[in-house]
């Protein structure tokens, strides 16, 4: 299989997966309420989820935990999002600061 | 057109910027990994989902199988299945439809979507979904034909984009009393999983972690305040 052609798969694959996994909870659970205790859960559940996210890609990089430029970068952006900044300009002083930053030798 | 769609076109616009900006880092390194334009642009078009195609990308790039790349996909959108439980109840219509509206499920719109009390507001979630696909499609298309004239995107800073855009919905969730302890077992459990898991392993991990800890907790009367973010 040519290279071009197994990253055809891929995607096509891809596709499939992800469209399985979004439609998953709605086809087989849909349509009727969730119980009580489940739906408290529920309500929660974001900010365990988020916060995961922010921590492995802030702080993680591949298998390696470390702080890099665009840690110090992600924690000034957080200062500015806390104080309620619009997170286009939260983003844009994250990526400014890192690319600073990198410029400057740090790595 | 209804109000909650035109409202959630309004909310989603600034993540759409943002989305842009990120899906142009993935375009360049979708095109170093050896992929061409057209097909960084249809991954994102048929896939839109940013942490998958990142995990997939590297792995395809560095030699891997498609299988390995498929399954890493596959664990970094495992978090889907979570939130498309809790989105079920609030999609109505026979189950193919109730699918095909699962497939606007992405992580800001379903934060945006929610309405605090266990259920979401599905047209908002349409509309906030709509200008995130659009910049995320554009963005993709932008970094593979640009990739060749900017470098590395480590360079420009980009990868802070994608923790600041995730920071910026745990903060909304963290107005919310109940949700301050569990962000913080999330993080550490995901943290502590990280040198030892696949991507995508440690995020499902956390959330679950912590969810199974709640529930073996009496109701938190805060949770009935509801809250939109």
């Amino acid at each position: 299989m040519s290279q071009s052609t197994t990253f055809w798969v891929l995607i096509a694959a891809m596709a499939v997966t992800t469209a399985l996994i979004k439609a998953a909870g709605p086809v087989v659970l849909g349509g009727r309420p969730l119980p009580a205790r489940l739906n408290a859960v529920i309500v929660l559940m974001p900010a365990p989820l988020l916060a995961a996210l922010v921590a492995t890609s802030a702080l993680a990089d591949g298998p390696r935990l470390g702080v890099d430029a665009a840690t110090v970068g992600v924690a000034v952006a957080a200062v500015l999002l806390w104080r309620r900044a619009p997170l286009v300009v939260c983003v844009l002083v994250a990526a400014a600061l890192t690319a600073l930053l990198r410029a400057a030798g740090v790595p | 057109m209804h109000d909650s769609y035109r409202r959630g076109l309004r909310l989603g616009a600034p993540f759409s910027v943002v989305s842009f900006l990120l899906s142009a880092s993935f375009g360049v390194v979708a095109v170093e990994a050896g992929l061409s334009p057209l097909q960084a642009v249809v991954m994102s078009a048929v896939v839109h989902a940013g942490s998958a195609q990142f995990a997939a990308v590297a792995i395809i790039g560095g030699g891997g199988g498609i299988v390995p790349s498929v399954a890493a996909a596959s664990m970094a959108n495992a978090r889907f299945l979570a939130m498309g439980i809790a989105l079920a109840p609030s999609l109505p219509g026979r189950a193919h439809h109730r699918g095909l509206q699962g497939q606007a499920n992405v992580d800001p719109s379903w934060v945006l979507a929610n309405n605090g009390d266990g259920t979401f507001d599905r047209r908002l979630l349409f509309g906030a979904t709509t200008p995130q696909y659009a910049g995320w499609v554009l963005g993709t298309l932008t970094g593979a034909l640009a990739g060749d004239l900017l470098g590395g995107t480590e360079r420009f800073g980009l990868d802070a984009i994608f923790p600041t855009f995730f920071l910026a919905l745990l903060l909304g969730e963290l107005r919310r009393p109940a949700s301050r302890p569990l962000a913080v077992v999330g993080a550490v459990v995901a943290l502590a999983l990280v040198p030892f898991t696949p991507a995508g392993v440690p995020v499902l991990a956390a959330a679950a972690t912590a969810l199974v800890g709640l529930a073996g907790l009496p109701p938190d009367p805060t949770t009935e305040e509801g809250e939109t973010a």
